[in-house]
């Protein structure tokens, strides 16, 4: 017999609200049950549903977006998640990221005869995870969403079954993603400690109220601590980068493109939800571990690119770099968190975010055409002559790499401009020249990979890469972003500007 | 009566605290200086399961559900990471029969 | 020493006992019998009949899937049984929400079951 007194009270379900996750939890769904279900699919609609998926969730974040300025931030599922601009632009990168790989993946995929739904089901339950990490109003849920994207990269990182490099990264990815998800754990469970809830919101209320608990400083102090390795390690933060190069290296190249933008999109996502928004309190605590993080990062990860002769552990040494200043932005937005005008750090944070994620997959898409074209051989010299055989790939190859090194006039100049400024801003002189001067010994890695492309000759047997359809578009569709929001950023930073956070 | 009494004493809550910290580290120790792949995956379970020690501890004290219902996410997070860790271990030592995580270094530069 | 270390006092005499009582057995044993070691008498036992190979032995990689599989289908009961508790309670809400999960997890198994990971090998 139950009591009667006590009455459940459902929480609601706001279908259309929720529509982005249910989009991409749906088409996994589609391409696993009905993919088993029914013979091979016709040449490449296992791609074009992932494609499609992913452009139906971005799209239902944009419609998202309008009913938020419209009606403001609030929260869904009873608490559960965030209903903020903040979350749908992390959901719209995410998805533009996804839509690409799944182009690039295509071909990569059925040249080698391994077409199937599974990697493409897994690429869309990975991006599940990165958008509920960037929803997320409760940590439990975040670690939820951290786990859902994690296991999916361990598996596509392995998905190669012929090449044990594959396997290597698999379970090199495996076990330290583990030891920091765990890190991240604890640091949630003593978070919980301190303010005796999980929900973002009823954490920043325990630290309004003057009711002091014994302990909570001291719990949350090393919460904090643990939440910063698990997401250090998350992000590739120096000195939590170990696994990055390796990883890059040996998982198939389209995987190592999502990894680079979704991945690390997902991340950040996580990490400005805990520290800046859910934090605030503590600012003063994590701000400094932060800038250490973006120094390290900024100096090794730049110097040690400079010295690699593989051009995937040079993208990630460089990936490694860029996770320095996304974290200059973070360490920015740090200052004023949780103030009435929080400053430029959180929508410079996001602009970078969504732009480096297109130009990250772009290219690694080229890499993956050279790469294909010599048995998988992504050294240097694989890259010598390209300009010869194929000057639009190479042309669009220097797109990438001018705006990764932050050229006037590319998106990755506006992406840098917008962190440093925010830095500037918030009077961290240091970290901003620092950043600087990072940008400029990154930028004679760029360089070496050029030089490659446009001033060396390659082995007169080498035959013309194969430039399929589908890896195409996606290069060129990556190149022209690139450059238009180079010329032409106002409205992008007009939008990031705009982003509002659910935080009461 | 001496035995009422003995049970009726409740360990403090920073005993399970001390005792999870514990579990973690030697979970992370473990990792940190094993070889064997199986073994340094038994050890991201034992960090796993001493969090979920603090989870209970804490949510018996608080006396809210929170803690225990997160116990529940995270027993069925490590179940998947056993899933697939295992899976890719399986595939990795059927290819080279007792490889230990020093074998597994053809990833450097 | 305090109260609650004394409470585990009788789990320590409780230890001493056991190994006593298991040490005073095994060492009678071992006292008074005849010991006429022979071939015969160190060969593994096997129901009376020469045993064939050795004695230890790989039990076969196939099975593994199973046990993955099974694994992940019961750690999900962890989530149904606090909702069958109280299922008046959670009404129609509760029953559709769970259909729903028990949709998701029957999706796994369709998965599982055309991959012919279900079949016995």
């Amino acid at each position: 017999m139950l009591a009667q007194d006590d009455f459940f009270l459902a929480p609601g379900i706001e279908w259309f609200h929720l529509g982005p996750v249910i989009a991409l939890v749906s088409g996994a769904l589609v391409l696993l049950v009905v993919g088993a279900l029914t013979p091979r699919w016709p040449r490449g609609l296992y791609a074009y549903v992932t494609a499609l998926t992913a452009a139906v969730a971005g799209g239902l974040a944009v419609f998202n977006w309008n009913d938020i300025t419209d009606d403001g931030v609030s929260t869904l599922v009873g608490g559960a998640l965030a209903f903020d601009t903040f979350a749908q632009m992390i959901t719209i990168t995410v998805c533009a990221a996804t839509l690409l790989v799944a182009l690039v993946t295509d071909d990569e995929l059925r040249r080698a005869g391994k077409d199937g739904p599974e990697v493409y089901a897994l690429f869309l339950i990975a991006a599940t995870g990165a958008v509920v990490m960037g929803s997320a109003n409760d940590l439990i849920l975040l670690f939820l969403g951290l786990e859902t994207l994690s296991l999916a990269l361990y598996v596509l990182a392995a998905s190669d079954r012929e090449r044990p490099t594959s396997q290597e990264a698999g379970i090199k990815y495996f076990v330290l993603g583990g030891f920091a998800s765990a890190f991240f754990l604890y640091g949630i469970a003593l978070i919980y400690g301190g303010t005796q809830s999980t929900n973002i919101g009823e954490i920043i209320g325990s630290f309004q109220t003057s009711v002091l608990l014994d302990g909570k400083d001291t719990l949350v102090l090393a919460g904090i601590a643990l939440l910063i390795v698990g997401l250090g390690f998350k992000v590739a933060a120096v000195p939590f980068h170990m696994w990055t190069p390796d990883v890059y290296q040996g998982a198939p190249t389209n995987v190592t493109a999502f990894m680079a933008s979704v991945g690390k999109a997902g991340a950040f996502a996580a990490m400005l939800r805990v520290l800046v928004i859910a934090l605030p309190f503590h600012r003063d605590d994590w701000r400094p571990a932060i800038w250490v993080l973006a120094v390290l990062s900024l100096v090794i990860g730049s110097v040690l690119a400079v010295v690699q002769t593989d051009v995937k552990r040079m993208l990630a040494y460089s990936s490694i770099s860029h996770a320095g200043f996304i974290l200059v932005g973070v360490e920015a937005a740090g200052h004023n968190a949780g103030e009435l005008a929080p400053g430029d750090g959180m929508p410079s944070v996001l602009t970078y975010l969504l732009l480096y994620s297109v130009l990250t997959v772009g290219s690694f898409a080229v890499v993956s055409l050279v790469a294909r074209n010599n048995g998988g051989d992504t050294s240097l010299d694989a890259f010598k002559g390209l300009a010869q055989r194929r000057p639009t790939i190479a042309l669009a190859l220097t797109v990438f790499l001018l705006a990764q090194a932050g050229v006037p006039l590319t998106s990755g100049f506006i992406a840098k401009w917008g962190v440093i400024q925010a830095a500037v801003e918030e009077e961290s002189y240091a970290i901003a020249i620092i950043a600087m001067v990072a940008a400029v010994v990154a930028a004679f890695l760029y360089l070496r990979i050029m030089v490659s492309t446009w001033l060396e000759t390659g082995a007169e047997s080498t035959e013309r890469e194969a430039v399929p359809f589908s890896t195409g578009v996606a290069v060129f569709s990556a190149a022209a972003f690139t450059l238009l929001i180079g010329v032409w950023p106002g409205w992008l930073l007009d939008a990031a500007e705009s982003v509002t956070t659910y935080a009461k | 009566m001496q035995a009422v009494v003995l049970a009726a004493v409740v360990p403090t809550t920073t005993y399970y605290l001390v005792l999870s910290a514990a579990l973690f580290g030697i979970g992370a120790t473990g990792l940190l200086v094993r070889r064997n792949p199986l073994i340094m995956f038994m050890c991201i379970e034992l960090m796993l399961n001493a969090v979920n020690v603090t989870f209970v501890a804490l949510a018996v004290r608080f006396g809210n559900i929170d803690g225990q219902t997160a116990v529940f996410f995270v027993l069925v997070v490590a179940a998947a990471e056993v899933v697939v860790g295992l899976g890719i271990i399986i595939s990795i030592l059927r290819r080279r029969p007792g490889a230990t995580a020093d074998d597994l270094a053809e990833l450097k530069g | 020493m305090s109260l609650f270390l004394r409470d585990y006092l009788t789990v320590v005499w409780f230890g001493l006992a056991a190994i006593l009582l298991a040490g005073l057995l095994l060492g009678v044993a071992a006292a008074v019998r005849p010991s006429r070691p022979s071939k015969e008498k160190l060969i593994a036992y096997e129901s009376g009949v020469d045993p064939v190979g050795m004695g230890w032995s790989q039990s076969q990689i196939r099975y593994y899937v199973f046990a993955l599989l099974f694994v992940i289908f019961d750690v999900e009961a962890v989530f149904i049984f606090p909702w069958a508790t109280a299922v008046e309670r959670y009404g129609w809400f509760g029953l559709i929400t769970m259909l729903i999960f028990i949709v998701l997890l029957l999706d796994g198994l369709v998965y599982a079951w055309k991959r012919g990971l279900l079949r016995w090998v």
